[in-house]
């Protein structure tokens, strides 16, 4: 399937500026392109303001640029609103809150999920047919969640409410998925628990996948290319090399001369 | 004895017409954390869309359902102002608040009250005459009920629809909702057209009682409505298998028994939007402290 020729997302000559026309004035991209190709596992690190999460956002539609073209499989989308590129992507965020249902239960967020893609009418909700095949997906992610499908969401933990949603994210068919620091927000084992399930549903599923982490260790042990944002712009990106040759060290000592160029 | 029956009734009654505008204002408030003001003024539109309907010779029952679209209608207003126009929630329903107040003066005809005395109402119907007298004398009591119960079965089975569901979850999480590749605004404005239809109803229902509409009848609503939702989810989360939706009208029957409580009990007439704020007040600072204990034995 791996079909290395072809782009899946473009970011074509892309600027951005936050709070235009104010003091606050800060341009973030000027003229970036940026793309993924199908099949592609990538891993974006770099500091804070570097610009990884706005990329993200530029490619979800939360953030609008000013001026140029983003393509979601050759289709430009740049004026498509989040909700409907939502459709082709699946995203996790940083905050597992974000990504489930607090006061709706496992299997209501997992009904509601299950339809992504179809309407949402007046038939029911919940569909209790499909519980079992609900319990064996759950029982997939080794938390014991299978056995908790009528408990409301906000009462699992950051771990299991980031498994559930990385589940959630991918239950139906999509083009892409976003990972935006999710295991950022996690206890060490469940940051490994969550990274291991997130390569194994791109692996079974398929996926291309778009990865920001501040974890050096995750984003060259995962993935198939990394990248570097710094400034606005990929810094480092091992795209068409050998990724193995951007290692832990190496991008530290990137990292390091970045800063001193920033006078930190 | 029969004094107290016959107030039992009158608390009933009227705890079960504004339980009708409770029960949409649980969607709005409760299910999408928007504190609609705009039932103030779409409860009255409701009485004027039926004086309006029954002087022009329509059944009172079409009546009924010209009042729920028009309420329908309003809360759409109050929706796309708020996520169309980027307005705040509170003013979004201030503004449709205000505009009905013209709006229900076109309807009566520029009329503050428009009667319609010993015309065709829901409570005068064929059938209900044909009821023996024991029934009969309650019968304003059983069609207020009726009606009440229809809407909470619709609202029941509403909210357990992939629609009602989406609507809780919009309410929940609106990025949750984005993710699934439906716009959350959109089930803003759906749940916006059902809390202020019911309120409609209810407004409806009580100018039929009344045999008239009253434009200052919607003053006060939105803390009656809000106090009702909060005192019986309150009162009445602890009852197994009970539904929100019920503890709405409870909470507002109970509400309707503090008011004419305190009324016997000697509380001049004009203190009651007085009480009626107190009330609200204690029952949203109780709600909170309840609320902290609760998240206490969560951590």
């Amino acid at each position: 399937m791996a079909n290395t020729a072809a782009p899946l997302v473009e970011l074509k000559n892309i600027d951005l500026t936050f709070n235009p026309g104010t003091v606050n004035e800060t341009c973030l991209f000027r003229d970036f392109n940026f793309r993924v190709d199908r099949g592609e596992f990538v891993s974006v690190v770099g500091s804070n303001g570097s610009g990884k999460t706005s990329m993200l956002n530029l490619i979800c539609g939360t953030l609008n640029p000013e001026s140029g073209h983003i393509l979601l499989d050759g289709k430009d989308i740049t004026k498509m609103p989040e909700f409907k590129r939502s459709q082709r992507i699946g995203r996790v965020f940083q905050n597992p809150a974000k990504g489930t249902c607090p006061d709706l239960t496992i299997l209501e967020n997992l009904s509601l999920a299950d339809n992504k893609g179809k309407a949402y009418g007046l038939s029911r909700g919940v569909n209790q047919a499909k519980k079992e095949e609900y319990r064996t997906l759950l029982s997939q992610l080794h938390m014991g969640l299978e056995d908790k499908l009528d408990v409301a969401v906000g009462s699992l933990s950051g771990g299991q409410r980031q498994a559930l949603a990385l589940l959630i994210a991918t239950m139906t068919p999509i083009d892409l998925l976003i990972l935006d620091e999710h295991t950022a927000a996690l206890d060490p084992k469940s940051s490994e628990t969550v990274m291991d399930l997130t390569l194994k549903t791109i692996e079974e599923k398929n996926l291309t996948a778009l990865m920001v982490t501040h974890n050096l260790r995750f984003a060259t042990d995962y993935g198939t290319r990394i990248v570097m944002m710094h400034e606005g712009r990929a810094h480092l990106d091992s795209y068409g090399r050998d990724k193995s040759e951007f290692d832990v060290d190496y991008l530290l000592k990137e990292f390091t001369e970045i800063s001193i160029e920033l006078g930190n | 004895m029969n004094i107290f029956l016959g107030l039992a009734e009158t608390v009933l009654r009227e705890g079960l017409i504004y339980g009708i505008m409770a029960m949409g204002v649980y969607i709005t408030y409760k299910i999408l954390n928007f504190p609609d003001l705009s039932v103030d003024g779409t409860f009255p539109l409701g009485a004027c869309v039926a004086a309006a309907a029954i002087t022009g010779g329509i059944n009172p029952w079409i009546a009924c359902l010209l009042a729920l679209a028009a309420g329908a209608a309003a809360g759409c207003v109050t929706g796309l102002l708020h996520v169309k126009a980027h307005i705040t929630d509170l003013l979004s329903g201030i503004l449709v608040m205000t505009a009905m107040w013209s709006v229900n003066l076109i309807i009566t005809g520029g009329t503050a009250i428009k009667q319609f005395f010993n015309m065709p109402t829901i409570f005068n119907g064929a059938l209900l005459q044909s009821l023996p007298e024991g029934v009969y004398k309650h019968r304003q009591l059983i069609v207020i009920f009726l009606i009440a119960l229809a809407v909470k079965l619709v609202l029941d089975w509403y909210l357990a629809t992939k629609s009602g569901l989406l609507l809780r979850a919009a309410g929940n999480n609106e990025q949750y909702v984005t993710g699934l590749g439906r716009d959350p605004g959109t089930m803003k404005i759906i749940g916006l057209a059902i809390g202020n239809a019911c309120t409609a109803l209810a407004g409806c229902v009580l100018a039929q009682l009344n045999e008239n509409a009253d434009i200052n009848s919607g003053k006060g609503m939105v803390v009656m409505a809000l106090a009702s939702v909060i005192i019986g989810i309150a009162l009445f989360k602890r009852v197994p298998k009970l539904k929100f939706v019920t503890m709405a009208v409870l909470g507002s029957i109970v509400y309707k028994a503090c008011l004419m409580a305190a009324l016997q009990l000697g509380l001049p007439n004009s203190y009651l939007k007085l009480l009626m704020a107190v009330l609200l007040t204690v029952a949203i600072v109780s709600e909170r402290l309840g609320g902290k204990k609760g998240g206490a034995h969560h951590g």
